[in-house]
């Protein structure tokens, strides 16, 4: 996926958005763009707004100043159209506890009015290596199973944008590389991904783009290479190469086609 | 751009209508305390209760079915607060779907939950030995009041499930409703009450709705109480929808 975008129209337009609760300005004045069939992330500790900016984004949340337009229509003006084009990944996996994961895909199906609730449910179960679970209460799942769960559901309807708050916050490895993979798949079929991530080796794998949100502004938004050469020039410094303890998890517990497209990296910053 | 609001509120409405189903005990405890209360007064207190009627049932179920749907609603705030913190609340507002249908799903499981625990408690005091001549019209106007004040409690509910910063905030809200049919005329006449009591009780809705309850089930004219009754419920059901409708703004501003 080149970023042959640019001619085009961002799917994402964000310019001088500000949002304050009471005296707390958590957005002061935010702008960024995100190219079609791309990932962008959206990166900052925690408290920096990243979730209040996915909130306007998916119409939760009114802007004070500023404007958003996903898929070329206003946040404020147009939310039905919004809504139509986009879906929301939460922070904490928006899943009916008390339905089956089949339930809760053809829940969303008929929200959606498609024709075919149930086999667009049966699909995405297998896709997502749920057929197994489609069955039981989503309760008795496990947390990786939770939020492919969440990830499926936000597919359906073919979303052109997708919004994914900390996606991985809270899984253990192996789920998170499966995660990962998912969103990977996701842009090379053509979906915008908007990720908000605490984990910078998360930003590192997936961005094309990465957006530094630090006290309420982007202090910083490129390509990793671009946003490596605001350092001074690497110096050349000779270190032992030592496998990380996420290498020797994977290994240990048996995963060696995934543990290749980890970074070399895992350094979990909170 | 139009949305589905009948078409989404009914596949909301199926949803919590399964979680009702599947934690079978929300009807059996929002049926069974009032039952309990019911066995109570008419088998241990009812022998020293002078009501001036003869049957005691007759006399109480209009109460009881009043406190049964004033602990049925607190299941309606809770389940809203749940979906609330669960982001299920935010990825449905996030969803192409008439927005209201979301709230209106619940009222809808309210009503419905709280109608099935009320026919179980009609069936209950049938075998305690209720009787009633009521014509179908007074039947109706009976359900018509029952509709009327756990819709207008429903909302009040909803402010609750919006508002709450815990479930147990959530559900608390609804002790004093539950608590309200005890000074009223649902278990004895008024008369016997003290000045400030009997003022109290005379001037709060729940007497007014069991008074016209109780003379619609007895085949009596039911006076000026049931314009009381209608205007309490309106009255807290305006108010109430008007506050949830506020809170509901403030979620999403």
């Amino acid at each position: 996926m080149t970023n042959a975008s640019t001619t085009r129209e961002p799917s994402i337009r964000v310019r001088s958005v500000e949002k304050s609760y009471k005296d707390l300005h958590v957005l002061r004045g935010v702008d960024f763009d995100v190219a079609p069939g791309s990932i962008f992330a959206l990166l900052g500790s925690n408290g920096a707004g990243k979730t209040t900016m996915v909130k306007i984004l998916s119409t939760l949340l009114k802007t004070d100043a500023g404007t958003a337009t996903v898929n070329g229509f206003d946040v404020a003006t147009h939310p039905l159209r919004v809504r139509e084009s986009i879906s929301l990944t939460g922070q904490f996996a928006a899943v009916d506890e008390i339905l089956s994961g089949r339930e809760n895909l053809v829940l969303v199906a008929r929200l959606r009015h498609l024709e075919n609730p149930r086999e667009v449910a049966d699909e995405l179960l297998a896709r997502f290596n749920l057929a197994d679970a489609a069955l039981r209460k989503v309760s008795t799942y496990s947390g990786g199973m939770r939020r492919r769960l969440d990830i499926a559901m936000s597919l359906i309807g073919h979303p052109k944008v997708i919004f994914l708050d900390e996606p991985t916050t809270g899984l253990d490895p192996e789920a998170r590389i499966d995660v990962w993979q998912i969103i990977k798949d996701l842009a090379t079929q053509g979906t915008t991904v908007l990720l908000t991530t605490q984990y910078l080796d998360e930003a590192e794998q997936l961005a094309e783009r990465i957006a530094i949100l630090h006290q309420g502004r982007i202090i910083a938004n490129g390509t990793l290479a671009e946003l490596k050469q605001l350092l001074p020039p690497a110096k050349a410094e000779y270190v032992e190469k030592q496998p990380t303890l996420e290498d020797v998890f994977l290994a240990l517990v048996g995963n060696e086609g995934k543990a290749a497209t980890t970074a070399a990296t895992s350094k979990e910053q909170s | 751009m139009r949305t589905h609001f009948f078409a989404d509120t009914s596949v909301l409405l199926g949803r919590s209508m399964r979680h009702i189903f599947r934690s079978a005990d929300t009807i059996i405890t929002t049926a069974i305390t009032p039952i309990a209360l019911m066995l109570l007064f008419v088998y241990v207190f009812g022998g020293a209760i002078r009501t001036g009627t003869e049957n005691y049932v007759n006399y109480l179920l209009p109460g009881i079915m009043l406190i049964a749907i004033a602990s049925g609603i607190a299941y309606t705030a809770v389940r809203l607060f749940y979906d609330m913190q669960s982001g299920i609340f935010e990825r449905f507002q996030s969803m192409p779907i008439a927005r209201s249908s979301v709230l209106w799903a619940h009222v809808l499981t309210s009503m419905v939950a709280n109608g099935l625990s009320l026919v179980i408690i009609v069936l209950v005091a049938l075998a305690m030995g209720f009787r009633t001549s009521a014509s179908l019209l007074a039947w109706l106007a009976i359900v018509g009041i029952l509709t009327l004040f756990t819709l207008a409690l429903t909302w009040l509910a909803i402010i609750a499930g919006l508002t709450a910063k815990s479930v147990d905030g959530a559900g608390g809200f609804s002790y004093p409703l539950i608590f309200l049919p005890f000074i009223s005329s649902a278990f004895v006449p008024t008369a016997t009450m003290p000045g400030p009591v009997r003022a109290f009780a005379e001037n709060q809705p729940v007497t007014s709705i069991v008074n016209t309850i109780q003379d619609l089930f007895g085949q009596r004219p039911v006076g000026s109480d049931i314009w009381v009754a209608l205007a309490w419920c309106l009255g807290i059901l305006v108010l109430a929808y008007f506050f949830a409708a506020a809170a509901y703004r403030r979620r999403v501003s």
